[in-house]
């Protein structure tokens, strides 16, 4: 069986999108996403954790009875999630500190029991580990873009604090694009959040019928062209 | 055979069209929405200029944005009572740019993102009300004591272009005041009893509105006069703005008969504040509201109750603006269990006993 690794990627970043497409993960999406460098720092920590559990889930596919697997799969993401947790305290501990709660919250994420359960336990290794990246991947794409948006309308700056996630040789990211802003403070709350997710969702889909219209207009005008080009001989 | 066609039922024809019902409603406002003017002077009606204006572009902008027509709909009055509502509910120098916001959030995001006219889900003005509260709120508890147009409190001409176009007010701790409620909220947190807050506080003067308040909300008897001009004119039930009042009344009263140090009573918490605005302009929105008297009732019930506990215990000293999103947001389930009786049936759906036996 041959796997289409193109699909995978379509599907995680933008047809099957864990954010957009499947609405899922919305509770830290709207209490993280309050700007970019949040949002990205929860992406990333969510994909390492996608990454590792789609991993292990897969490698143990064969000896996880369906009648034990939720038991035995939240096990496993605990697990990761408690390394996770334990190593962004150690590393980044000022980021740890803003993102704090969420962290161990990403156990009860949807988007990682949602793919052990729909991708990894079916599929290779491989595949496995390639899903779990690039629907990671499609999550921290929407968080980060989410935190930015809400950033810039709520309180006037972009990736503030990014020193802290990336270091300091990335400090160059931190912009304050309205000076003397007073702030949009509905923005930095959960309203804002929904607003904009909702903009987001709405965006994607005009997005997707445009496509689909130009595809079917295509396809339309193929045979039309073809019989065009048999008449002129 | 005959000619006659057939028309089904009903028969009766009320000769009421959207517009026709929008006007009755913004006549039954103008007395307080005047008296607003007058009370807190240039500057409010600058604002309420502001807001209309605001609101007329924005509904132009989403018609032509969701491709309808724009004429008709811009035409039927419903945009311009939107906008008048939200001003009313503004603090009344707010400046020019909180009106502008509010208005276009209410319009696009609270009316036709929801699908325009007679699809949303909230009242737009309370959407836009509740939204400044909690985004802006240094200039949504800005109030300013009562400075009548032409009289020698009143700010000079420039400056009253100043308060809401400038963005500031000039020696603004000479026109600065607490409204009744906010006064109330911050003296009960200093410890001081209810009697000591209110010993000089006259309820003639909030019966007729001269007070701290937002630019519309002050005089309650001139809300109450075109409450019940509209229920005259059956634009509205009784049901709703009933059920609300009563609903505060009751329970401002159970609560002062147990403590009258700790709480208001009754008339204090219906002549001041959004109260009766909201029961008769706000709440009794056809859109927003359950369709059923006894929906109704529970819907202003609903909206008593939440408000006099936000006003009592929470941290805002008006909760009238979420008591009424949230029981917009109950109204579908309000409506999906309390169903008027079927024709020739019971309450339960089944047949009635035939006469006959």
């Amino acid at each position: 069986m041959t796997v289409d690794y193109k699909a995978i990627v379509k599907e995680g970043l933008w047809d099957n999108n864990p954010i957009l497409a499947q609405q899922l993960a919305l509770c830290p999406l709207l209490a993280v996403t309050t700007t970019a460098t949040n949002g990205l720092g929860m992406g990333l920590a969510t994909m390492v954790v996608l990454m590792i559990t789609s991993l292990v889930i897969s490698l143990f596919r064969d000896i996880i009875t369906p009648e034990v697997r939720i038991p035995a799969f939240i096990l496993l993401i605990a697990s990761v999630v408690t390394v996770v947790d334990l190593v962004m305290n150690a590393v980044m501990h000022d980021l740890y500190k803003v993102l704090g709660l969420f962290i161990p919250l990403i156990v009860t994420n949807c988007v990682i029991l949602g793919r052990a359960e729909a991708f990894a336990s079916r599929h290779k290794i491989l595949p496995s580990l390639v899903d779990g990246f690039t629907m990671g991947l499609g999550f921290t794409l929407v968080l980060t873009v989410l935190g930015a948006v809400r950033e810039i309308i709520g309180s006037g700056t972009l990736f503030a604090n990014a020193s802290l996630l990336l270091g300091n040789a990335f400090a160059f990211l931190e912009l304050q694009l309205i000076s003397d802003y007073r702030g949009f403070l509905i923005m930095i709350l959960p309203p804002g959040g929904f607003l904009v997710m909702g903009f987001f969702m709405a965006g994607k889909r005009i997005i997707d019928t445009r496509v689909a219209e130009r595809k079917k207009q295509e396809a339309a005008n193929q045979p039309a062209d073809i019989a065009l080009a048999s008449s002129s001989d | 055979m005959s000619n006659a066609s057939l028309i089904s039922g009903p028969h009766t024809h009320a000769p009421t069209s959207v517009p026709y019902v929008m006007r009755q409603v913004i006549y039954a406002l103008l007395p307080a929405l005047l008296f607003g003017i007058v009370l807190f002077g240039l500057p409010s009606l600058w604002l309420v200029m502001v807001s209309v204006a605001t609101g007329l572009a924005s509904e132009a902008l989403s018609l032509y944005l969701f491709k309808r027509p724009i004429k008709p709909f811009l035409n039927d009055g419903s945009v311009v009572l939107t906008s008048l509502l939200i001003a009313m509910t503004l603090p009344p120098w707010a400046p020019w740019w909180i009106a502008v916001l509010g208005v276009s959030f209410a319009v696009i995001i609270g009316k036709h993102l929801f699908g325009g006219l007679g699809q949303n889900v909230f009242n737009p003005a309370m959407l836009a009300r509740v939204m400044l509260l909690v985004a802006f709120p240094i200039e949504m508890t800005t109030w300013i004591t009562p400075a009548p147009i032409f009289s020698s409190a009143a700010p000079s001409f420039v400056d009253t272009f100043i308060i809401t176009f400038g963005g500031y007010i000039p020696n603004a701790d000479a026109f600065t005041g607490a409204t009744p409620l906010g006064h109330l909220k911050t003296e009960l947190t200093l410890h001081h009893s209810v009697s000591e807050i209110l010993a000089d506080y006259s309820y003639f003067n909030s019966i007729l509105g001269w007070n701290s308040g937002s630019l519309g909300e002050t005089s309650a008897i001139l809300v109450l006069l075109g409450g019940i001009y509209l229920i005259f004119r059956r634009i509205i039930s009784w049901h709703i703005p009933v059920a609300i009042l009563a609903t505060s009344f009751v329970l401002a009263t159970v609560f002062s008969i147990i403590d009258p140090a700790r709480y208001a009573n009754g008339f204090y918490h219906v002549l001041n504040g959004g109260a009766m605005l909201v029961a008769f302009f706000i709440a009794t929105d056809p859109v927003t509201a359950p369709s059923t008297p006894r929906g109704q009732i529970m819907f202003g019930i609903g909206i008593g109750i939440i408000e006099y506990v936000i006003r009592t215990w929470g941290s805002f000293p008006e909760g009238v603006g979420f008591a009424v999103l949230l029981m917009n947001a109950l109204t579908p389930l309000i409506d999906h269990y309390i169903r008027p009786r079927i024709y020739g049936r019971t309450r339960s759906g089944k047949p009635l006993p035939s006469s006959q036996g």
